[in-house]
């Protein structure tokens, strides 16, 4: 991939990243700063690529911390993010309505 | 074999792509309450690709440091992540983000150590990804600190902006150094890494703990820039467009939260508000007064129409489950009972909303500032239940509160006001709550769950 290429694909990816927000209701905030955080943890697939190439001691211990910390983006980003859109499930208008007293956390 | 390897970056390249895809219409579907569900899922999918398929990649090795480390990592966030409870999520994203930054920055570290030899770009951008994860990497981890109620103090001094600029600034020129292959010895690779965690830890130190989703969400955005970084660094498709799609969506994310508090950023990262028992008190005339549970039991069980409040008392009390019930109980009455969310309330715009969702509260009882707002005047009831700053009518009147213009809940218009309130202190912001002294306004002291529970038995009682 050329200088000029990369560049291009930065720019219209911002534009994307800002399309996809631009109309969310203000409920999905917090979800969606999650989601987006999840997403950022595809820096799990580049700190494999630089451990997997790491040579020196010191390189490889860099290198499995960050493929550690990565792992821990990837996967906590994901289980949040799932835990909160799970409350959005019952989405519409049927919403469900316990039997009170009957509620779990 | 010129031809597996050809295959195998092919793809490679291939699921790349497809990742890329499935992030961006994740994200897409996120942005609906509808379709929010399936967009993880999506999304999850993209990384279970990226993931496999990395393990092919051309001339690997160390398999038996990456899999342990995969493992530890993912156990580790998993088993934290199930167990969170859901007023402390924030800090979790702030966790989760920060580990994000900091592997973003360890791919960049092995980068430099190694003197890979890629030219002055490549390495510009190492450095430039590497300093921007360290920050963010430090950063969320005090924001965790504070808002895990680790660290209560905000640390304060004159000159400490100059500071952080100092530290910013010889953090850049060692970067110069390194990426101009003036001095590219280990000693001041890490010497730039010391310096970028420092600016961090110091940057985030003297913030309150009231702004800290905004400045959580703003290192959400700049880890998202440092995985874009560095996917140029190791000309990575998948890294380029997932970073570059986060930093610019979470920067408007800053935006827009920023906005709700009706802060700018700039005021949010410099100015040191937004703390507790900070602020100067404003003039407040009139008293406190108190009221029994079973008289607001009688008040809610004959009101025909009662608007909730709910602020982050509720949550950290845990009280929203006893609070729906009691709502359950006076709808069955044919009480109008409706819920008001502020933008700000909870820790985070819309993070009331996923508290209430938890208890069941269906989404059509729930209603923003700007649908609610004219219908407090009708309102027998307004049950403001551990809010403070978003119902404070100064921040409409008086012009030298830190808060003035911040467009609040009009509470204050309903027939009665009904505070519920764990002690006489002030809000978030450290600012006294006129509305507490209105002539209409009863202050019903307890932890919101009790008290809850006691309404509950007060409203059965009434038959």
């Amino acid at each position: 991939m050329t200088g000029m290429v990369a560049l291009y694909i930065f720019m219209l990816a911002a534009f994307t990243g800002y399309e996809v927000i631009a109309r969310v209701p203000v409920i999905l905030h917090t979800p969606l700063m999650s989601g987006s955080n999840f997403v950022h943890g595809i820096v799990l697939v580049g700190a494999m690529v630089a451990l997997g190439a790491a040579h020196t001691p010191l390189e490889k211990i860099i290198g499995f911390l960050g493929v550690l910390l990565a792992a821990g983006n990837a996967v906590g980003g994901y289980v949040v993010t799932e835990r909160m859109l799970e409350m959005f499930k019952a989405s519409g208008q049927g919403a469900k309505r316990r039997a009170p007293g009957a509620e779990t956390h | 074999m010129p031809a597996a390897w050809l295959s195998a970056e092919l793809a490679i390249q291939a699921s790349y792509f497809v990742t890329a895809g499935l992030f961006i219409l994740g994200l897409k579907r996120m942005s609906s309450p509808v379709t929010a569900r399936s967009g993880i899922l999506w999304a999850g999918a993209g990384m279970l690709v990226a993931t496999l398929i990395t393990f092919l990649y051309p001339g690997m090795s160390n398999y038996e440091l990456i899999l342990p480390a995969m493992l530890v990592g993912g156990v580790l966030a998993w088993w934290s992540g199930k167990r969170v409870a859901m007023t402390n999520m924030p800090q979790m994203i702030a966790l989760y983000n920060g580990m994000g930054g900091g592997a973003a920055a360890a791919i960049a570290a092995v980068e430099l150590y190694r003197g890979a030899a890629s030219g002055y770009v490549t390495d510009s951008l190492a450095v430039a990804g590497g300093i921007i994860g360290a920050v963010s990497f430090a950063g969320s981890a005090i924001a965790f600190g504070k808002l895990q109620g680790l660290i209560t103090r905000s640390i304060r001094f004159g000159g400490q902006q100059l500071l952080n600029l100092l530290i910013l600034a010889a953090a850049l020129a060692l970067g110069v150094l390194v990426a101009g292959r003036i001095d590219a010895a280990p000693a001041a690779v890490t010497g730039l890494f010391v310096l970028a965690l420092v600016l961090g830890v110091a940057m985030t130190l003297p913030i309150g703990g009231a702004d800290m989703p905004v400045v959580i969400s703003l290192y959400n955005a700049l880890t998202g820039l440092a995985v874009g970084l560095e996917g140029f660094v190791l000309n990575n498709a998948a890294m380029i467009i997932a970073g570059t799609v986060v930093g610019s969506a979470g920067t408007l994310l800053t935006q827009l939260m920023a906005k709700a508090m009706n802060r700018s950023l700039g005021n949010v990262l410099f100015s040191g508000f937004g703390d507790t028992g900070g602020a100067a008190t404003g003039e407040v005339s009139g008293s406190l007064k108190p009221i029994e549970a079973a008289d607001v039991g009688v008040m809610l069980a004959f009101a025909s129409k009662v608007i909730v409040v709910p602020g982050y008392g509720m949550a950290v009390a845990q009280a929203q489950h006893k609070i729906w019930e009691l709502c359950q109980l006076l709808i069955d009455r044919g009480v109008n009972v409706r819920f008001a969310i502020h933008p700000v309330a909870g820790r985070m715009p819309g993070h009331m909303n996923v508290l209430l969702a938890e208890a069941g509260v269906p989404y059509d009882l729930i209603s923003d500032l700007e649908e609610i707002n004219a219908e407090f005047d009708t309102a027998d009831v307004a049950l403001i239940i551990g809010a403070n700053d978003v119902v404070n009518p100064v921040a409409r009147t008086d012009k030298s509160s830190p808060i003035y213009g911040m467009p609040i809940l009009n509470a204050d218009k309903a027939k009665n006001v009904i505070v519920i309130k764990r002690g006489k202190g002030a809000g978030f912001s450290g600012i006294e709550n006129a509305l507490f002294y209105l002539d209409n306004t009863r202050m019903l002291y307890g932890d919101a769950q009790k008290v809850g529970a006691e309404l509950i038995q007060a409203v059965k009682a009434v038959g």
